[in-house]
């Protein structure tokens, strides 16, 4: 059984301009939506603050919990409900990082249930203060950024056997980076910031296929981190995590494709470019189309079945893969021929 | 057929290494052999994260060498105008009158010599000195009582008697501490987070409680309170007492706290042992002030203030108060183990009950189930012969990634399912590349046998290249991550590192069993 025929000979390269303007579409969207929101909607673990899991034993709604919470001194709170619907559980979070000592959590249980008229049962607590949000914040930076300088490396050490410059360029970046950091410089502006100076060195040193990979990587994570901020979803920890194997796993298809090319180039080395990518693609695409499946398969089976707490991060996932897939065919390789053009018109 | 028993024996052998590995797991009266950790988001428990306030340790040696000062002073006969510790962590000294300058700085020289000057004035007569810690020795104070918090911690936690606690440091003054398992997090948080320094201090009865209060609190006493929880009411009265500053005998000299039950009045009642030293000291205490209040101070809270009736040798004293069974026991394991040097605070804390424990183990092996069941169908329709390879590749897959966990003692989180999951999908990646290959060189006309060599070389090199990124990904999640993310950072390396395994050897083995020992003539792919 195929779905894909071998002969397929799809005209992608050809179609590239509308490829980058759907692209391009997609970032704009999700650039606006966050600068809309105020940056990405941050859960406790980035900005501080409680978020009690509460179950109850029979459908209740939510102004008689608001209600219940009102009789308490937890600051500012916000309910929500939780995984499916009849588990009848709701997400309490407060901006305020209290420690669940001094009973509070038999007051909380005794309020819920008094205001709602339904046994409470807290199911899980967790408090992060706000030291440990920023540096959190700051941890997570630091791995996506490093993370991509790592993977740069790599790219470019197989595709195009520049380790040792890359590897130098990145070891540099590196440094600077936490040379600055000690400096109280506000972390996110100094990863944009070296995040543009890593593309421009990749231009200046003609890195090419470390810049088709990791431009198709931001565009994934930006565009992921929009439909975040578009579906007021909350960024945890494990969002992050979901986010770094996206970019693990979008590169993959990447790599795919720039070895087809490499091993096209090599045979047929007389085509031009253009030709060469788009041979490459289509051969590639039964492979990747059916990759991205099958992971979709059991994301998706773990986004409906897997219960409240990973649900968002399944989310992030099943969001990822799309993306990643597309970028992998319209993206990444595109990038390579605007490449070979500027050479040209030199 | 050399080479291919050569790698039926590295298959076979690592299969039932897992196997091994995996069995204590499922069937654990079995064998006696490690299980998968649990995460505590799988298991149940609490993760604190407290942060030692270590300038608090040096305050408090601070106001203890001012102490000494001030009795130095006083033993010399120097006449000082003020004596005072500012800012937390300095000493400003006043002293006026030439010859009591020159005795003073004779002092500062004989047994003061570790205090750094900050400043110095001397006009008219009048000296004015600032002091403070050199950095070194405060630094030092810092780490030793961050480490000191810790054992302190870990003996607590000891006594209260969890099961596989673990406690360590992060970074220069925070403890990580993990208690599986754990149900009543209430008790443990305040028995980690209690400084449960205690002293002894004498009653200040010269004064008036209540001008005290008004705000007019004589030199060298202060005003704390006894805060009592009227048992009907559940309600706080705090009753105020006026307490002469100096400190007689601190809980260093403890050497053993039980609980006891006073046969009078059927209450708890805490039994304290000092040691020698500690003994003698609290005799010469007791012995000059008989007929006298001595109040029994734990973190600034006066919990008793007995009459002394006589001199008390033996060193054996009670703490009484209105305590329950638990609150005197809990008393009893932070007097054994010792007062935290500095307090500290919870910066962190994720609790998880049991029943999200159990319940997110269900749902994280359903989606497994259901996700599995279908890729096994989806390959083996879209591959036929070959995709029930791949298949059976991925089940073996899985016994890898489980006995890898066993092995490593690697935590099992709920992430780390995830992370399961997705192996599940990757894994296929690896076999697609090589059928999808074999597809093609069949297509160019090759038999069955070179058709399989040429697509396993050919696409070993893409697949390693593809998976080695996801472990760079992985890897920086292993070091950057905490937790429930590290589990994921773990099963997904396993995941990785065990999906090109089966692809390139184990299908490798058996697509070459059927052609070579079998001869299957045609490839079903």
């Amino acid at each position: 059984m195929q779905f894909i025929k071998p002969d397929i000979n799809i005209d992608f390269i050809g179609k590239r301009k509308f490829a980058y303007g759907l692209s391009l579409a997609l970032i704009l969207i999700s650039i606006a939506s966050l600068i809309l929101h105020g940056g990405p909607k941050f859960g406790i673990d980035f900005v501080g603050g409680t978020v009690i899991q509460v179950k109850f034993q029979t459908a209740v709604p939510i102004k008689n919990i608001k209600s219940g919470l009102d009789t308490l001194a937890i600051g500012n709170s916000s309910v929500q409900s939780f995984g499916d619907r009849d588990d009848h559980e709701y997400l309490i979070r407060t901006d305020l990082s209290i420690a669940t000592g001094e009973r509070l959590s038999d007051q909380i249980q005794k309020a819920l249930a008094g205001a709602t008229g339904s046994a409470a049962e807290i199911r899980r607590v967790e408090m992060v203060g706000p030291q440990v949000g920023k540096d959190l914040r700051q941890k997570a930076l630091f791995a996506i950024f490093y993370a991509l300088l790592f993977i740069a490396i790599y790219i470019s050490g197989r595709f195009e056997f520049k380790w040792i410059l890359t590897g130098l360029m990145a070891v540099a970046l590196m440094g600077a980076v936490y040379f600055l950091s000690l400096f109280n410089v506000s972390i996110p502006f100094l990863i944009l910031v070296a995040l543009l100076v890593t593309l421009l060195l990749f231009w200046l040193l003609n890195l090419k296929y470390a810049m088709g990979a990791i431009v198709a990587l931001l565009h994934d994570v930006i565009i992921t981190v929009g439909i975040f901020s578009i579906t007021g979803r909350e960024f945890t920890l494990p969002i992050i995590a979901a986010l770094l194997t996206i970019i693990g796993y979008s590169l993959n298809d990447t790599i795919i494709v720039f070895d087809r090319i490499r091993e096209n180039l090599r045979k047929i080395s007389k085509s031009p470019m253009p030709v060469i990518i788009n041979r490459s693609v289509n051969e590639t695409i039964s492979r990747t189309i059916l990759t991205s499946l099958t992971t979709l398969l059991v994301v998706i089976a773990l986004l409906v079945l897997g219960g409240g707490i990973i649900h968002d991060f399944a989310f992030a996932l099943t969001v990822g893969i799309v993306v990643g897939t597309y970028s992998s065919i319209y993206v990444a390789s595109p990038i390579l021929i605007a490449w070979q053009e500027r050479t040209r018109k030199k | 057929m050399k080479k291919i028993s050569w790698r039926m024996v590295i298959v076979l052998v690592v299969a039932i290494v897992a196997i091994v590995y995996t069995l204590p797991t499922f069937l654990p009266t079995l064998w006696p052999y490690k299980k998968i950790n649990l995460g505590l988001d799988l298991q149940g428990g609490m993760h604190l994260v407290l942060e030692v306030d270590t300038i608090k340790a040096v305050e408090g040696t601070v106001e203890r060498i001012a102490q000494e000062l001030r009795t130095g002073l006083r033993d010399e006969r120097i006449r000082t105008a003020a004596l005072d510790r500012i800012g937390g962590t300095r000493i400003s000294v006043k002293i006026t009158g030439q010859e009591n300058i020159e005795k003073f700085q004779k002092l500062l020289d004989k047994d003061f010599k570790d205090l750094r000057i900050l400043s110095k004035t001397l006009q008219d007569g009048v000296l004015d000195m600032v002091m403070d810690l050199p950095e070194n020795e405060s630094d030092g104070i810092r780490l030793m009582a961050a480490e000191q918090a810790l054992e302190t911690i870990r003996n607590r936690i000891d006594q209260f008697g969890v099961n596989e606690p673990d406690i360590r440091n992060q970074g220069e003054n925070r403890i990580l501490i993990q208690l599986p398992g754990i149900r009543d997090t209430q008790r443990a948080k305040e028995l980690i987070g209690k400084t449960a320094l205690l002293e002894f201090k004498l009653l200040d009865e010269d004064h008036d409680v209540e001008t005290a209060l008004k705000g007019n609190v004589p030199a060298g006493s202060e005003v704390l309170y006894q805060v009592v929880i009227d048992k009907e009411t559940l309600r706080e009265i705090k009753t105020p007492y006026l307490i002469k500053k100096r400190t007689l005998l601190t809980g260093a000299y403890l050497t053993d706290a039980k609980v006891q039950i006073d046969s009078q009045f059927n209450e708890p009642y805490v039994s304290i042992d000092l040691d020698k030293k500690g003994a003698r000291i609290f005799e010469t205490i007791t012995a000059e002030n008989v007929k006298k209040r001595l109040a029994i101070i734990l973190d600034n809270k006066v919990y008793s203030a007995p009459v002394i009736q006589e001199k008390i040798s033996g060193g054996a004293a009670r703490i009484t108060g209105n305590f329950t069974a638990e609150t005197a026991r809990d008393l009893a394991i932070v007097l054994r183990a010792g007062a935290l040097p500095a307090p500290v605070n919870i910066i962190e804390e994720r609790t998880v009950g049991p029943s999200l424990g159990t319940d997110s183990i269900r749902k994280g092996l359903i989606a497994m189930l259901v996700g599995g069941v279908f890729v096994i169908f989806f390959m083996a329709i879209y591959y036929k012969g070959a995709g029930l390879i791949a298949d059976f590749a991925l089940l073996l897959n899985i016994v890898l990634i489980a006995g890898g966990l066993a092995a490593f003692q690697a935590t099992l989180t709920l992430p780390g399912i995830a992370g399961i999951i997705l192996t599940i999908g990757m894994a296929v990646d690896a076999n697609v590349l090589i059928f999808e290959r074999i597809r093609e060189e069949l297509a160019l006309g090759k038999t069955p046998r070179a058709a399989v060599d040429a697509g396993f070389n050919r696409a070993a090199l893409t697949i390693m290249d593809a998976n080695i990124t996801t472990l760079i990904a992985a890897l920086v999640l292993f070091q950057f991550g905490t937790g429930p993310i590290k589990g994921f950072a773990v099963t997904l390396s396993l995941g990785v590192i065990s999906s090109v395994f089966t692809a390139l050897v184990v299908s490798r083995l058996i697509f070459d069993y059927f052609l070579r020992i079998r001869r299957v003539k045609q490839l079903s792919i």
